[in-house]
């Protein structure tokens, strides 16, 4: 059967990773043609190094980088956060694949519609 | 916002004797969002020059542009900036794009290559800035994962951001959109182009990074 891989990486093995790991294994997937949905997605840190490498291996004609979408990060503010005026962010799901394949085409804070070329 | 911040904000004026520096402030958002139109208008405004040269086609701004000491003043308030103005971001740079809008090959592929440094350039200066003004463009879905990287990261380093929703001169322009996806944030809704409630923006910038 021919089509695209599709994996779906849970949050306890991106909690095992460490930010150079998950972003080496993004790209390495991602540049052999997958998609990937990650349970918890990237920190702010994380996807700044993810864009940054993109960038660096982008190859004119043969790979133009990556479409990543996420939901927006959730604040997790309890009492004592909020009393000492500190609130924690949780990434949420994310979907990661290559630019020429994975195209979006709506998000909004709970939804993420998109299209997959072969 | 917590009892302790709060009781922060009253020393206001107690961190501004001991303020290291004058704010350097980052504008960000995706390319054609309007960052070195709003930069243009900044500079214009308060110094008389001009910051770069702006264009229809995307990534315009390969390096980033740094304007030191600008002093903007509203309300009587007064705030002395560093202002950056950053290469747009982006995920994926296709030369194709570039050939769309009549380049040829070889320097389509330049522009590219130039796009990708720029990219690199405004994410390693998200680490040396005080704040971002975010310019989103008030015609798009705001939901894109610029926007969403830029808002992430202002919020784990803490720092203050500025949404700058840019474009309220076309009519399907929707500021609102961008409030109710980002409603945490202030925005001000702009022309940059056209200058249309600019002095309103003026005055969240020297309320926000002053």
């Amino acid at each position: 059967m021919k089509g695209i891989q599709l994996d779906l990486i849970s949050e306890d093995k991106l909690d095992g990773m460490t930010p150079m790991e998950k972003v080496r294994l993004i790209l390495d997937e991602v540049r052999m043609g997958k998609i990937l949905v990650l349970e918890k997605g990237l920190t702010p840190t994380e996807q700044n190094k993810l864009i940054e490498l993109t960038m660096t291996e982008i190859a004119q004609d043969d790979f133009s980088g990556i479409e990543i979408e996420s939901y927006p990060v959730k604040h997790n503010d309890t009492f004592f956060s909020k009393l000492l005026g500190k609130s924690t962010l949780k990434t949420r799901l994310t979907v990661i694949g290559p630019a020429a394949q994975l195209k979006t085409i709506r998000k909004d804070r709970d939804l993420i519609s998109a299209m997959v070329s072969p | 916002m917590g009892i302790i911040k709060n009781m922060g904000l009253k020393f206001k004026w107690l961190r501004r004797l001991f303020k290291k520096k004058r704010a350097r402030i980052g504008i960000y958002g995706p390319p054609n969002a309007g960052k070195t139109t709003l930069a243009n208008r900044i500079i214009r405004d308060w110094t008389g020059d001009a910051m770069g040269s702006v264009s229809q086609i995307p990534h315009e701004t390969r390096r980033a542009r740094r304007r030191e000491g600008v002093t903007i003043e509203s309300n009587g308030s007064s705030v002395t900036l560093d202002i950056i103005d950053t290469p747009g971001l982006a995920t994926r740079i296709d030369f194709h794009d570039f050939m769309a809008f009549g380049m040829n090959e070889e320097e389509s592929k330049r522009r590219a290559k130039e796009a990708t440094e720029g990219v690199i350039e405004a994410v390693k200066w998200l680490d040396d800035l005080d704040g971002v003004i975010l310019v989103m463009d008030a015609t798009e879905d705001p939901y894109t994962q610029v926007n969403v990287t830029v808002i992430g990261n202002m919020e784990a380093r803490k720092l203050p951001l500025l949404i700058a929703a840019n474009k309220i001169d076309l009519p399907t322009s929707s500021p609102a959109r961008i409030h109710s996806a980002f409603p945490q944030h202030p925005l001000v809704p702009i022309s940059a182009l056209e200058g249309q409630n600019i002095d309103h923006l003026y005055k969240e910038i020297a309320q926000h990074f002053g």
